[in-house]
């Protein structure tokens, strides 16, 4: 059985004059211990995928329907007691700013203990066992002072460390991590990955990876899910569609990466913008910026269909692999 | 990072010290003149009974033929009573140290039961938001378009006329404190609503709820010591605006009564022989209270001006 299995999954905001969907039917599995990264741009719904996942939609957002199975549980229908035992506890979410996701006004070690005796029946100085471990985890030098310090004496780097290990400390199944990296700088992006990465794998650890950054899903995750306006796009294993790209927009991203282009070229943009969701177009939503939409995009909207290994939603897929260069497809 | 800063464990004391606060305190005169007043004042206050000459309570000490001395310096005055004694033959000294005592107690009080209904009122609706936030917001335009003096003069007079003079004038403070605290919560839950709305938008507070902590730990333990600051500047505000108040109901004859006199009614009382030269009875209390409402006023200036988040961000 996976260990989350999130089935036609539909959010909407209630707006004062009228109802915007936010996410559209999103199908997706995760087996224990897997990777999976969701890619797309800014305002795509991969954060409120994240959020939809721990239950956490905030006010004019709500799941209006689908189920989000979590261990064969239905998390869409619990109510907050029961979410909050499973918040934390055994799903966890790391944020994008290590600035501002740790509480200015407690001390490291008192944040971590408060989490661990939220959850767990524990004394304090078990508690501060437990966190002192796994700070060593992530490779906090003298975590033992660590614990009387607050956030902001500590760098950047080092507070995402904190908060990883703040994920960890009750051992849970499933970590979300939402951009983790992007606030940092990029020298410490790396690391930070890496350590992902390695304790995700040792602790066998399932990881959903929302990102923009194509790079990093290449190296981090062995599916991959892109999202476009609420919707998924393609989904496939990672190096699949890293390496053979099926839907015009994965192509569009990739193309778009500063090495697929000469020095002195200007970069690969996808010319337009991602439409705002009160005015996604009647067909395919990526139709108005597709060099390959045909009339059939604009009117009629695209179902997932298997191509190959992947599932792509797209009209014109088979004509669109045949136009593909031949020495582009030898390579 | 040095290890300077990580490997010495400085004592409480030594950090406190070396906070901003403190250097910015020692950087300013003002703010060290009126705390080191206040804290003569409160210390004088706090030990009355051992400080006093006299026991204004006790009847037995006060003789009325000794009413009407004047101060020490002004000519017929009697070497025993420093500031002379009031119309009732009261040392006037003694009576403004048990005065301002009770005029303390009351607006610390009162600031107390102010501060706590106003907080909890406060992080709620900021918290909650929605309906709930409307209702208690109304609530706190609608106190606040009476205004204290009004709300407080109709529930004393009504408290006075229902349980009769004596059982009024034994229960005072009470009275007292609770009719301050009440009317001007909404000045606290005004401020910590604004307070918490922009906290809760901080990503702290999404981590919180991420890690499972459910909504009284959140808004106790995360959002209100994030949102301390705006609260100290309120409460030493407020402290002076209760003593005030607390004057101008006993000033009015609705707050302490005479055999128990606040700074208030030491002023009231030494009113009707103003005209009569027995001025110190009115102006001795009078400067005693404007001293200790103006360097409370002071230290909450100065600490508005230390937390003021755009000055200096803590």
């Amino acid at each position: 059985m996976s260990l989350l299995s999130v089935s036609d999954l539909t959010v909407k905001f209630a707006m004062r004059d009228q109802t915007v969907t936010a996410l559209h039917d999103i199908s997706f599995d995760l087996a224990k211990g897997e990777r999976l990264g969701i890619v797309g741009e800014s305002g795509a719904g991969k954060s409120i995928t994240g959020f939809s996942l721990m239950n956490l939609l905030s006010k004019p957002g709500y799941i209006d329907s689908g189920k989000i199975l979590f261990e064969g549980q239905d998390i869409a229908g619990m109510n907050d007691a029961q979410m909050r035992g499973i918040r934390g506890n055994k799903m966890a979410m790391i944020f994008q700013d290590p600035m501002v996701t740790l509480n200015p006004v407690l001390t490291i070690g008192q944040q971590m203990v408060e989490t661990l005796q939220a959850h767990r029946k524990l004394s304090r100085d078990e508690a501060e066992q437990i966190a002192i471990v796994k700070l060593r985890e992530v490779y906090i030098p003298s975590p033992e002072e660590r614990l009387n310090q607050y956030p902001h004496e500590l760098s950047g780097g080092m507070r995402q460390r904190i908060i990883i290990a703040m994920a960890l400390l009750l051992n849970p199944q499933l970590i979300i991590a939402d951009e983790p990296t992007t606030a940092l700088d990029v020298t410490i992006q790396a690391d930070i990955m890496e350590l992902l990465l390695e304790l995700c794998q040792s602790n066998k650890v399932g990881l959903i990876l929302i990102t923009h950054d194509l790079g990093v899903v290449s190296q981090m995750t062995e599916r991959t899910l892109v999202m476009y306006a609420g919707r998924i796009v393609e989904a496939g294993r990672t190096r699949e569609i890293i390496n053979d790209p099926q839907h015009p927009y994965t192509q569009g991203l990739i193309n778009a990466l500063p090495q697929q282009t000469l020095p002195g070229h200007r970069l690969k943009q996808i010319p337009g913008n991602m439409p705002s969701l009160t005015s996604i177009p009647v067909g395919c939503p990526f139709s108005p910026r597709c060099s390959y939409a045909v009339d059939h995009c604009r009117t009629t909207r695209p179902e997932p269909i298997s191509y190959g290994t992947v599932r792509v939603a797209c009209h014109e897929v088979n004509r669109l692999h045949n136009d593909t260069p031949d020495q582009e497809k030898q390579a | 990072m040095s290890d300077m800063t990580t490997s010495t464990e400085p004592t409480l004391m030594r950090r406190i010290w070396d906070s901003n606060m403190a250097y910015s305190f020692r950087r300013n005169p003002v703010a060290v003149v009126s705390l080191l007043i206040f804290a003569v004042i409160a210390l004088s206050a706090i030990l009355a009974p051992l400080i006093a000459p006299f026991d204004p309570y006790d009847p037995a000490q006060i003789d009325i033929m000794n009413s009407e001395y004047p101060p020490v310096w002004v000519d017929g005055s009697e070497s025993q009573f420093m500031l002379g004694t009031d119309d009732q033959g009261r040392d006037l000294w003694s009576t403004i140290l048990y005065g301002t005592r009770l005029s303390l107690l009351i607006g610390l009080c009162a600031v107390t039961l102010q501060a706590f209904l106003g907080i909890s009122i406060g992080l709620i609706a900021g918290y909650v938001g929605g309906r709930l936030d409307s209702l208690l917001m109304r609530l706190a335009d609608i106190q606040l378009s009476f205004s204290t003096l009004m709300v407080a003069i109709i529930f004393l007079a009504i408290t006075q006329a229902m349980f009769g003079s004596d059982t009024f004038n034994r229960f005072a403070v009470y009275f007292l404190i609770a009719v301050i605290g009440i009317a001007e919560w909404p000045q606290y839950a005004r401020t910590v609503r604004a307070t918490v709305l922009a906290e809760k938008k901080k990503e702290y507070v999404d981590s919180a709820r991420v890690l499972g902590f459910g909504p009284m730990r959140i808004m106790v333990r995360h959002i209100l010591p994030n949102s301390l600051s705006p609260i100290f500047v309120i409460s030493t505000v407020q402290v002076a605006n209760a003593i005030i108040s607390e004057a101008s109901l006993s000033f009015l004859g609705l707050g302490m009564p005479p055999s128990q006199p606040s700074l208030g009614s030491l002023i009231s009382s030494g009113f009707d022989y103003i005209f009569s030269g027995s001025w110190w009875i009115t102006a001795i209390p009078g400067i005693v209270l404007v001293v200790l409402v103006l360097v409370i006023n002071l230290l909450g200036d100065w600490m508005r001006d230390v937390l003021n988040p755009k000055l200096y961000k803590g």
